[in-house]
């Protein structure tokens, strides 16, 4: 019997899970190796649980989601969670920060008809996940490897340490020192493939927060780049705007 | 020793002999805001009229002002790329395993020949190599495929003419006039407007190329010159690593000032990435989806990552404090009792690329005020 694959979305734009179709090639593979049990942006025919490998895309942000989670989590062996939203509440956790209210009014001529719940959160807010993936969004070959060590019954070769080791490993020169451009990569998890320092700009963060990250060191050094308390607020509040570590650094700067 | 002097051409003519003799020749050049090393064809690629500014996490390139018209080459000194990349790649494969009917057979990665010229090696780098020689194929266990790429290597080492602001290599005794083991070396001279250089062999192969070469004899006063210009170059270093830091750092593992480090330190791992010393890898399987064959790989690591010191239950180094003694007490202290000399050449790297500036021997210093 091979395993069961099941692949669910939250909240979310879909791309985490598009980079399981974009693996091409592999994908024939992978569909040797195990079963697609449910993947609605693949195909519609589900088969149903217990699940061996549950990937999680979106993160929570309706009372339906909330128990949806919970359902996943007793259908499934593993859950991983996929992408920044999954992992951290992504770009939509940032009205977290704002009063949900005010927020509707802004977006909704008619607000009324909307049923959510004030926050986005992480999916390991609500259940517990074996692994996270990071980025926004995923990067293939991670996910790859991710499934290939489940299968494998082998710890996945994902790194949590900084995007400066993926930067000098690949030769790319560093955009802080070089032109003093700001950069999150010194606290940001490596993992993208060095794609934004390796075009001349600096990190976003979308793989969220490296381990023990030291983004009071880095704040320090941004601002003696010329960087305003406002700037270096929003800085940190993008994808993984509510990972604890970004979170607590922007506050730092209201 | 075997000597001569060559104009620029004469310098296009070694590094076209090179390239003819079978070797892949590699040299400084400018890319990204960077002098970085790459494929060298001409010499029109090298850096000309660049200088590099550089501070704790600041490295800036500048024209330089052209001292009697001529456009120095090699005003530059070391930028973020050191030979490392080439002799102990950040990542390579070991060897590969497969499942047969009967158990499993591996088959070592191929060996792949590497014949690389090194154009520009600064003494500082010659250190450097010469210290991962002891620790990679100086011992009882050599790595094979590091002392391969070591014995295809020829080196064009060249004199530093500048320091830049991070160089210590005075007080590391390991420049800036180069010595050692190389082929050739080179010295840039520019004295009444005529640029050309002084080149020097340091081995056979390096004096069987040499005779190839269209030079004129070295006259006395070009001597003179070097000699001059490298005294300059000493007297311009404005850092040093202080006297006795083994022995200051031996005495200060309880330190109160690691904690003062901790704050300002990213983890990041940039300083032991871009150090030409630093040698430390780990490995990982890559395994095929179906599990009847694998890779094992070898990566580059540092021992500024939470997995470095991981034995079962957890990592032995979880504060940023204990990795910053870790590295720097490795470099200077236990690396003596480990290797015969300190891990450190003076090349200034570290202070350069770390991005908040920390400075090894500005922390030297601290520790000893620490103490005092």
């Amino acid at each position: 019997m091979k395993p069961k694959l099941a692949v669910w979305k939250f909240s979310s734009c879909d791309g985490c899970q598009l980079s399981l179709l974009d693996c091409e090639e592999e994908l024939l593979q992978l569909a040797g190796a195990v079963q697609i049990a449910h993947f609605l942006e693949a195909s519609r025919a589900t088969r149903p649980g217990p699940y061996d490998l549950s990937l999680v895309e979106g993160s929570i942000s309706t009372a339906r989601e909330q128990a949806q989670i919970r359902w996943i989590r007793e259908q499934s062996r593993q859950l991983v969670t996929i992408g920044a939203c999954a992992t951290a509440g992504g770009i939509q956790a940032l009205r977290n920060l704002l009063d949900f209210d005010e927020v509707q009014q802004q977006v909704y001529p008619q607000p009324d008809f909307i049923d959510s719940l004030a926050t986005a959160t992480p999916v390991s807010d609500h259940v517990k996940v074996d692994f996270e993936l990071r980025g926004c969004p995923i990067d293939k070959g991670q996910l790859l490897e991710l499934i290939n060590a489940f299968l494998n019954a082998r710890r996945p070769n994902i790194p949590a340490w900084s995007q400066c080791q993926e930067c000098k490993a690949a030769g790319t020169v560093c955009v802080m020192v070089s032109r003093g451009e700001p950069c999150l990569g010194p606290v940001t998890q490596a993992g993208c493939g060095n794609r934004c320092p390796a075009v001349g700009r600096g990190c976003y963060g979308c793989f969220g927060p490296a381990e023990r990250p030291n983004a009071a060191a880095l704040s320090r050094r941004l601002q003696e780049l010329g960087m305003d308390p406002a700037s270096l607020q929003r800085y940190y509040r993008l994808f993984n705007a509510n990972a604890p570590a970004f979170r607590e650094e922007s506050a730092r700067h209201e | 020793m075997l000597q001569c002097i060559l104009d620029t051409g004469g310098l296009q003519a070694l590094i076209t002999a090179l390239w003819e003799s079978g070797h892949q020749v590699l040299g400084p050049q400018v890319r990204d805001d960077a002098v970085v090393y790459a494929r060298l064809r001409e010499v029109a690629q090298l850096p000309a009229g660049i200088v590099d500014e550089q501070e704790g996490g600041r490295y800036r390139l500048h024209r330089t002002v052209i001292p009697e018209g001529v456009r120095p080459l090699f005003a530059h000194v070391v930028g973020p790329h050191s030979w490392k990349r080439f002799l102990h790649p950040p990542q390579e494969p070991l060897w590969r395993v497969e499942m047969d009917g009967q158990g499993l057979a591996i088959q070592p990665a191929e060996a792949k020949e590497a014949r690389y010229a090194f154009f520009g090696v600064r003494a500082c780098e010659l250190a450097a190599m010469a210290i991962q020689d002891r620790v990679l194929k100086g011992g009882e266990h050599v790595d094979s495929a590091y002392l391969r790429r070591r014995q295809g290597l020829f080196t064009v080492a060249v004199n530093c003419t500048r320091a830049a602001d991070t160089c210590f290599c005075v007080s590391m005794e390991s420049g800036p006039a180069v010595k050692g083991d190389f082929d050739l070396q080179l010295t840039e001279l520019t004295a009444g407007g005529e640029h050309r250089f002084l080149l020097e062999a340091g081995s056979e192969a390096g004096e069987k190329l040499l005779e190839r070469l269209p030079g004129r004899a070295a006259e006395q006063a070009a001597l003179d010159e070097k000699a001059a210009l490298l005294a300059a170059t000493a007297r311009q270093m404005k850092r040093a690593m202080p006297a006795g830091a083994a022995e200051l750092l031996a005495d200060s593992l309880d330190s109160s000032h690691w904690e003062s480090v901790a704050a300002r330190c990213l983890h990041c791992g940039n300083c032991t990435s871009v150090c030409p010393t630093c040698f430390c890898t780990r490995t990982e399987e890559r395994s095929a989806l179906d599990g009847r064959s694998s890779e094992r790989w070898r990566l580059q690591d540092s021992c500024f990552n939470e997995g470095f010191s991981y034995i079962h239950g957890g990592a032995l180094r979880r504060s940023a404090a204990a990795r910053y003694r870790q590295w720097i007490t490795h470099k200077l202290l236990h690396w003596r009792e480990q290797f015969g000399s300190a891990g450190c050449t003076g090349c200034g790297r570290c202070i350069t690329w770390c991005p908040v500036g920390i400075d090894i021997t500005e922390e030297v210093h601290r520790l000893a005020e620490a103490k005092a």
